[in-house]
């Protein structure tokens, strides 16, 4: 009793700084940043780059390979691919990001509540969600972009209402299992209401797997995007999204295979990307990761 | 001298950590003789479980063994992991601390035991259903023939370790590895596994190698007993010699550290436990306090015949088919500055007690006075300023801390929730609830898995002072804690009380903590309290059959006094599972001395 052990590891700098200097340590995720940073500053640049309109045609230069003129070839009716990968950048990025935000942000509170709450609010939702389940991903977002008309705004919130589910799915099971633990019941003891249990001890602890599954969606909705635009339900002719790029190039793909190359190699990149910081966002938000 | 069946020598484990290779148990080295039971005793970290762990050949490629384990003079070290697999099973075979998960749930027990005897091929096919049954009458089950068709969830958890017992037993190994084989049952269900463990030894001339936490058990049931600390082993002895004359010091601190039974006896007041260094093994008697308690006073909690049921099963439609009827009619006061201790085994409802008094759980009836507020029928802001009055402290300190929030902000929160203080000041006064507790204030930056179970501990006592509550519902609080931080978080629960004048109500399944702390018991069976009284009547008169087979079954640090006790009687808790409807039935009290109340028929 004399002496309380006070061994501990060295004093530790506080929360947000400690965040950023994990994150920053964590070379994979600072790779991953750099990707998506690239792409983001292409595609913010795009009007005030030195490159060809995107949209003008030649019919000289039908599907042209790599040169210096057209750094990344020329497509089936004699676009500058360069200045399409570039303004295509916009619309994709967009594609992903905001239909992710879009489920995320509806996503998590409708699961959040049905696990917290449990009984008859979580069995309805829980049906609803196992009906919107039932449909395929695209077949749902295509048939709500049908619904809501053709354009990329409503493109990304189709696309967002359709990923929703998988949300919500996950929150809910993550709820239930931290809902168990000793510290919410010490939260409700210590005479804490239903929001601040929720958004204080529930939220902070379901973090990690809903980072890693927004991420990983990230990459689904940019794909989700092409389809959609090559079904002309998405990003509209002829202004360029890296899908309806793919889209176009798979029917080229022995003739002219720099088509797909590229557009395919950018969305592997951002992909691959955002999952790097996902995986450093969880560990530095974790304060028991080292 | 025999040859001994196994022999460590120089046993050295490594794991390899960032900064290298760092040694977890160095040098271990001891003998087992045929037919002895030699236990391995430590507090948590002291490399116990790594020393079985490593004589199994069960450590991950992340670990590097290096010394001798001879196996009747063979080297298992040197063995392929094909040649470690049949040793295994075989040889030596091993049982767990948690029977909850060591059985597959979806084949039934009998069948889990046969493909056992079939994998081993000792015994031929058309005669495997009978060993089987063998096995469980030799485990003592009772009814085999019809258990073995049973699945594990059928059976409770003293009847799983059972059934790991007569696993282990398939192959007639000649050393059983038991790894706190009882440190997750009950206290008259460990009895009876012990007894099994120590009859079947006798039966079979198996040698056991024990391996425990619990100074009792060791007492109970080993000849010879290895004291590790910290990867070392400090002391090897007969188990008598050890308990009346140890020679190192870390040892001789265990053992003042563990409550015993009967201490008391002649004490009025609870007594604070010894402080013991756990290095130099000095020990120093802290001063013993009075605190008279008025009793004629308004009690500061008031329990009158509380009823929690919760529904069980379910049929096609939903609705539940059964009740179980966790709390059934539970009366009783508790005083300023006093410890009510709320014992009993798992499932007889002592903890939805301690839930449903601050209403975390919804009672059925009743009445509950805490503090001037009458917690069932409270709305929710008079229930808001209940919990100013009434607070919890849990058992699991690696569960009851949230582990994305910082000390300070764990402790902060329930002022700042209750508007006590602003921000500055609260931060404050946290500091300052952090030092009450023995704790530093300038840790309210770090994260609670920077900190030990005893610390986290601390840390949950301080968050809930700071509302100055006035009862304290500890449920466990002290369980899940090694020896000595048990003694020191028990005797600032009793510093604290002093001070502040708080009321406990100290739930908790060790006899040995309660009798220390409390200055009243109440007895819990199947939901009901069958016996309440003062402490020293509860222990020196028990009237309730109840709470002598509980006070009967608790291991006694004292080898000198081993085997005293205990019939031979293999029963299960009963379950507090009712049908719909169930009337329970009208209880009568009987007085047996002052506040001394027990349950008639």
């Amino acid at each position: 009793m004399s002496a309380v052990d006070t061994q501990l590891a060295p004093a530790a700098p506080r929360a947000k700084s400690r965040f950023w200097t994990k994150f920053r340590r964590n070379r994979a995720a600072m790779v991953g940043g750099v990707i998506v940073a690239f792409f983001v500053l292409l595609a913010i640049a795009a009007p005030i780059l030195p490159i060809a309109d995107p949209l003008a045609t030649s019919w000289t230069a039908i599907r042209l390979a790599p040169s210096a003129d057209y750094p990344m070839g020329s497509d089936e009716i004699g676009r500058d691919i360069l200045s399409r990968m570039i303004w295509g950048a916009q619309a994709s990025l967009m594609a992903g990001v905001v239909s992710v935000v879009i489920a995320v942000a509806s996503g998590v509170p409708i699961g959040l509540i049905a696990g917290y709450f449990g009984g008859w609010t979580d069995t309805i939702i829980s049906r609803f969600t196992d009906a919107l389940l039932a449909m395929p991903f695209l077949i749902m977002a295509i048939a709500l972009a049908a619904f809501l008309g053709p354009s990329l705004t409503n493109a990304m919130i189709a696309i967002g209402l359709s990923a929703m589910p998988i949300f919500i799915r996950l929150t809910r099971a993550q709820v239930m299992s931290v809902k168990t633990e000793d510290y919410v019941e010490g939260a409700r003891a210590i005479g804490l209401g239903h929001m601040a249990i929720m958004r204080r001890y529930i939220l902070p602890n379901i973090i990690p797997p809903i980072i890693v599954q927004a991420t990983l969606t990230v990459a689904t909705a940019i794909i989700a995007e092409a389809s959609l635009s090559f079904l002309g339900l998405g990003q509209q002719a002829p202004a360029p999204s890296w899908g309806s790029m793919l889209n176009v190039a798979k029917n080229f793909l022995t003739q002219a295979p720099w088509m797909a190359w590229w557009p395919g190699a950018a969305i592997f990149l951002v992909v691959i990307g955002f999952n790097l910081i996902g995986d450093g966002l969880r560990d530095a938000l974790d304060p028991r990761e080292h | 001298m025999t040859q001994p069946i196994l022999s460590l020598r120089g046993l050295t484990t490594a794991f390899k950590t960032e900064d290298g290779w760092k040694e977890v148990i160095r040098d271990i080295s001891f003998d087992v003789q045929p037919g002895e039971t030699v236990a391995i005793v430590g507090e948590s970290g002291s490399g116990k479980s790594v020393t079985s762990l490593s004589i199994m050949g069960l450590l991950d490629s992340r670990a590097r063994v290096s010394g001798q384990v001879l196996l009747d003079g063979r080297d298992l070290l040197a063995l392929t992991e094909a040649e470690m697999r049949s040793v295994r099973g075989n040889d030596i075979a091993m049982i767990f601390q948690e029977p909850m998960t060591s059985l597959n749930p979806v084949f039934t027990v009998g069948r889990q035991i046969a493909e056992l005897l079939i994998r081993h091929g000792k015994v031929a096919r058309d005669q495997v259903r009978a060993e089987v049954l063998r096995l469980m009458d030799r485990v003592r089950i009772p009814n085999a023939a019809a258990r073995m068709e049973e699945y594990p969830h059928q059976f409770s958890g003293g009847m799983r370790q059972r059934v790991m017992i007569a696993m282990a037993l398939a192959a007639r190994p000649r050393l059983l590895i038991a790894d706190e084989p009882t440190t997750a049952l009950d206290v008259t269900i460990q009895g009876q596994i012990l007894d099994l463990i120590k009859e079947i030894q006798e039966e079979q001339g198996m040698a056991v190698l024990f391996i425990t936490h619990d100074m009792g058990v060791v007492a109970e049931i080993a000849d010879r007993t290895v004291v590790m600390y910290r990867g070392d082993r400090v002391e090897t002895g007969a188990t008598a010699d050890l308990f009346t004359d140890a020679r190192h010091p870390y040892t001789r601190a265990l053992l003042a550290a563990v409550p015993r039974l009967g201490d008391m006896t002649d004490q009025d007041w609870p007594l604070r436990f010894p402080s013991v260094d756990m290095d130099s093994g000095t020990i120093t008697a802290q001063a013993a306090v009075s605190n008279p308690i008025n009793r004629s006073a308004t009690p500061v909690l008031s329990v009158k015949n509380l009823v929690t049921r919760f529904g069980s099963g379910s049929d096609l439609l939903g609705r539940p088919t059964g009740k179980v009827h966790a709390v059934e009619n539970v009366s009783f006061d508790l005083w300023q500055g006093e410890t009510l201790s709320l014992v009993g085994e798992s499932g007889c409802g002592k903890s939805t007690t301690g839930r449903s008094i601050l209403r975390l759980v919804q009672p059925e009836a009743g009445h509950v006075q805490l503090d001037g507020f009458d917690v069932l029928t409270a709305g929710a802001r008079d229930l808001r300023r209940m919990r100013r009055s009434g607070q919890m402290i849990f058992q699991d300190p690696f569960s009851s801390l949230n582990p994305r929030m910082t000390v300070g902000q764990t402790v902060i929160e329930p002022i700042l929730t209750h508007k006590l203080a602003g921000r500055a000041e609260a931060r404050d006064r946290a500091a300052e609830l952090l030092r009450q507790v023995g704790l530093d204030g300038s840790m309210m930056d770090r994260y609670p898995h920077e900190f030990s179970g005893g610390q986290r501990q601390r840390i949950a006592i301080a968050r809930v002072l700071g509302l100055n509550p006035k009862v304290i519902v500890a449920d466990e609080s002290v369980s899940a804690l090694d020896v000595s931080i048990k003694a020191q978080v028990c005797n600032l629960l009793m510093d604290l009380q002093d001070r502040l004048g708080l009321a406990y109500l100290f739930i908790s399944h060790d006899m040995a903590v309660v009798e220390r702390v409390s200055h009243r018991v109440a007895v819990m069976y199947l939901g009901e309290i069958v016996e309440i009284g003062p402490r020293e009547a509860i222990f020196a008169d028990p009237q309730h059959p109840y709470t002598r087979r509980l006070i009967a079954a608790v291991p006694i640090p004292d080898p000198a006094r081993r085997g005293l006790r205990r019939g031979g009687e293999i029963d299960e808790l009963k379950s507090p599972v009712r049908p719909l409807g169930f009337q329970p039935p009208q209880r009568q009290w009987r007085q047996v001395s002052d506040r001394h109340f027990v349950m008639a028929g």
